[in-house]
């Protein structure tokens, strides 16, 4: 007791001291009392955030939704990975949307979401954002927050080099990370060398709908494609990706593929290709990969596989693919709003490498080629080379931009961002991170218009910036101010999985859009029910399939009998609601599934093959209206040989 | 219990501490800021909301025969229980059913003094679930009553076509997002 009293005044005092000294000694204060910090990222009770940030969950497969500046947390998408909290991959209505070639993969790595752009400008429409490990890319839509597509990318391996979208969303682009045997075959892996292949997969997207469709696949050298970005402006039409492991080394890379002094940027004019392609061009090979495609009319995704995709070999297309040498292994490759510059970060490096557009077409036109790399023509350093920031940080990892004229890039080993001006390199400001920044992301930072009023900085460490949780920590976020000359770092928060990269956008982009409901006039799902007085059960051989209403409070039917160990038992729920947030779920004893949640007007299936003869209880796993405890129903199973009859009731009565 | 009161204690310095510090931005935003705790004085009710079906509130307020009911729920400050998930049933008296009571009634309870005898008598018109038309008639049927929001039991009575409430017949049934609203032609009374 009395050490607790002794404590208490201890604390007092400390806290006492700490506040009175907040103005009276230093008027320039850096306490966020003093400097009014807090009230930057103070977002009241009932207003709402300025900006949508969506980062990337990494290994969760997933994508987080937050709000700029209050760095709160509104939602988590499924995309790659199976998600109890909605039933995503556990719904036999969305069990396709994870279909590969491989068969059903539950999970993936989501690395770099990229939102839609038309003119160079965010537009809105759709997310896009790539799995690492199955290569695949999905479109996510941001209407209804849902993964509506994603197709899968044969010949390629950690798709790492991707989702990157050119301007006017004609093409998603997806690199792959490691080379391998294209096609595929049992081979001795020493023979690395000139015999792998990198495939960097231009996927078109259809305007109307977003639906993707591999256009071709340009067969590269076996190097590693680490990143890329598109032209913009002046350089629309062409893509930059970057390359390390041209020593194409396939052990201990972290020596082997560290030999060369410098590596490349490659230069791909993808409209000289798309128009050799649409002049018949490139060639047909098979490979097996699926395309996924959910239908929010049906609620119900599908998916196809396909045998064949169209190939490119650098070669044959002369004039359309340059290498542009950059020092020391470079990871980001990022091209500035106005399209002239493209940079590259050497991780291995302490400078900042930028390359210019207009020197780069200039070199080309006078042919001044520094030897070529398997037919492909090399371009001299210093005929391409605009500038050189000599940063004083290590590690340059990222930059993006503010529109205006100012670049800020990421320093993973010095813990940094460095701002620096386009043009004349030289260092403005640079400021800690806390600790071992990765990505960072203006929201339309990499498009040609910039909302640059945040800066969030993702790092890999967070050591003790939070209460620990265990050995393993969440990733920390970090939002600077830039408005000004100097950077201000505003506000530090937990993110979930690993934030490899982000987009956002201005919140009046996506708040008008945003779906509140499906009317249920318009659900076309095969086992819709457009009212609960179509509610029933019908029994086809050993499959029952029950069409189920939902609406507060009560699920109709809610007492089913002549059900059999061994059925296969589909529920089909349609939620009647037409109300704004009033979801119900379902789930059901001992079902080797998760639970469902469906959306008013939605119709979801949900699988459940009943094991023990007894009396066995569901409910609404969604606390839906104050009679949620009340949503609850129960389902007589008997002996597979029984003949009790099929019925099902509400209140004692039939439906 | 001394410990307690040493929290306490603490706490109250504490606070005293923070705001005798807190420096005063120009244009006052600490005002801006603590109005914003209250800035939807009608709780659920300020949603701007025109793509769901409309909710009891939504469809009483459009509906001119009960302007009095509506009157009488904003003055009894109740409107955010009327859009809440609910579900509810309303059992809707028209304007004529208030005209009908006793002379000065209606006007001594819209004073701002009876904000909450008037609450009672509104939510004694309301029943937590979702009853139809059919399931009040199932309600009669198997001799339930309805639990009504205020604690009260109502008597569900059946006479050929006519179904009652608590003596109140039913001349219409609307559906709501949130539940459902039966236009009534009295107001039920204790």
């Amino acid at each position: 007791m009395k050490t607790n009293i002794i404590k208490n005044i201890l604390f007092i005092s400390a806290l006492a001291f700490l506040f009175s000294c907040g103005q009276a000694g230093d008027r320039g204060g850096n306490g966020a009392l003093s400097s009014n910090i807090a009230e930057k990222v103070y977002v009241a009770p009932g207003e709402r955030d300025e900006q949508y940030a969506f980062l990337s969950g990494g290994y969760s497969g997933n994508l987080t939704v937050y709000g700029l500046p209050s760095g709160r947390l509104f939602k988590e998408i499924p995309v790659f990975s199976q998600f109890p909290t909605s039933g995503y991959g556990y719904s036999e209505e969305t069990k396709p949307m994870l279909n590969t070639s491989f068969g059903f993969i539950p999970w993936d790595d989501l690395h770099h979401p990229d939102i839609s752009q038309t003119n160079g400008e965010l537009d809105g429409r759709w997310i896009f954002a790539n799995g690492n490990n199955t290569p695949r890319i999905a479109r996510i839509s941001l209407t209804t927050f849902e993964t509506e597509e994603i197709i899968e990318v044969p010949n390629s391996a950690g798709n790492h080099s991707s989702s990157f979208i050119t301007e006017n969303t004609e093409y998603v682009v997806a690199g792959t990370r490691f080379s391998v045997p294209v096609p595929q075959k049992d081979m001795p892996i020493s023979e690395y060398k000139a015999n792998f292949k990198g495939a960097l997969t231009f996927i078109a997207v259809d305007q109307e709908h977003g639906h993707m469709d591999i256009k071709f696949q340009l067969l590269m050298p076996g190097f590693n494609y680490d990143l890329s970005h598109p032209g913009r402006g002046k350089s629309h039409g062409w893509f930059f990706f970057s390359t390390y492991n041209t020593e194409e080394a396939n052990s201990l890379l972290e020596v082997n593929a560290s030999q060369n002094d410098k590596d490349f940027i490659a230069a791909i004019n993808w409209k000289k290709i798309e128009e050799y392609v649409n002049n018949g061009g490139g060639t047909k090979m098979p490979a097996k990969f699926a395309h996924n495609v959910y239908d929010e009319s049906t609620h119900t995704a599908t998916s196809t596989m396909k045998n064949e995709v169209l190939t490119v070999n650098p070669v044959d297309v002369p004039g359309a693919i340059y290498f542009l040498p950059t020092p020391k292994s470079p990871h980001g490759c990022d091209v500035d709003p106005n399209g002239e510059y493209i940079i590259g970060s050497g991780k291995l490096s302490a400078n900042i490498t930028v390359h210019s557009f207009d020197k780069m077409l200039a070199a080309i036109d006078a042919e001044k080629f520094d030897g070529d790399a398997y037919g492909i023509p090399i371009l001299n350093y210093d005929d391409v080379l605009a500038g050189s920031v000599q940063s004083g940080g290590l590690g340059p990892l990222h930059t993006e931009f503010d529109g205006k004229g100012n670049a800020y890039t990421t320093f993973f080993i010095s813990s940094e961002v460095v701002k620096w001006k386009l043009g004349t390199w030289e260092v403005v400001d640079r400021k800690p991170t806390y600790y071992s920044v990765g990505h960072l992301m203006i929201p339309g930072g990499n498009s040609r218009k910039p909302h640059g009023k945040y800066l969030v900085a993702m790092n890999k460490i967070t050591k003790d910036r939070y209460l620990p949780t265990g050995p393993e920590m969440e990733h920390s976020a970090q939002i600077y101010d830039i408005s000004g000359e100097k950077m201000e770092l505003l506000y530090d928060f937990p993110t979930h999985g690993e934030p490899h990269y982000a987009a956002g956008c201005d919140a009046e982009l996506l708040v008008n859009n945003s779906k509140k409901i499906y009317r249920i006039d318009e659900n076309n799902h095969p086992y819709a029910i457009k009212s609960p007085a179509e509610a029933r059960v019908e029994r086809d051989g050993k499959e029952v399939h029950i069409y189920m209403s939902t609406i507060r409070s009560h699920f109709t039917p809610d007492n089913i009998e002549g059900i059999k160990v061994g059925d296969k038992v589909y529920f089909h729920i349609t939620n009647h609601e037409q109300d704004f947030d009033v979801p119900h779920g379902f789930s059901m004893i001992g079902q080797r599934t998760s639970e469902i949640l469906v959306m008013p007007g939605q119709t979801k299936t949900s699988l459940w093959e009943p094991e023990r003869v007894g009396v066995w209880p569901f409910y609404c796993t969604d606390f839906c209206s104050a009679l949620h405890q009340e949503m609850q129903g129960y389902i007589r199973v008997s002996p597979a040989n029984s003949n009790i009859e099929l019925s099902y009731t509400l209140d004692g009565d039939d439906i | 219990m001394k410990d307690k009161i040493l929290n306490s204690l603490t706490l109250l310095v504490l606070s005293a501490l923070i705001w005798s510090c807190t420096p005063q931005k120009e244009g006052d935003s600490s005002s801006e800021a603590s109005t914003g705790t209250d800035s939807h004085p009608m709780g659920q009710a300020s949603v701007v909301d025109d793509v769901s079906d409309p909710n009891i509130l939504q469809v009483a307020i459009s509906s001119e025969p009960h302007s009095t009911l509506v009157a009488a729920v904003q003055a009894a400050q109740i409107e955010h229980v009327l859009v809440n998930a609910g579900p509810l049933t309303v059992f809707a008296p028209v304007n004529e059913a208030f005209d009908a009571l006793p002379e000065g009634t209606l006007d001594n309870l819209l004073k701002p003094e009876n904000k909450g005898d008037l609450a009672t008598i509104i939510t004694r018109h309301a029943a937590p679930g979702s009853f139809d038309l059919n399931a009040l008639k199932r309600e009669a049927e198997k001799g339930r009553k309805i639990y009504m929001a205020t604690g009260d039991y109502l008597e569900v009575t059946v006479d050929g076509d006519n179904v009652s409430i608590g003596g109140a017949k039913i001349v219409g049934t609307v559906a709501a997002s949130n539940g459902i609203i039966h236009v009534i032609e009295k107001v039920i009374l204790p």
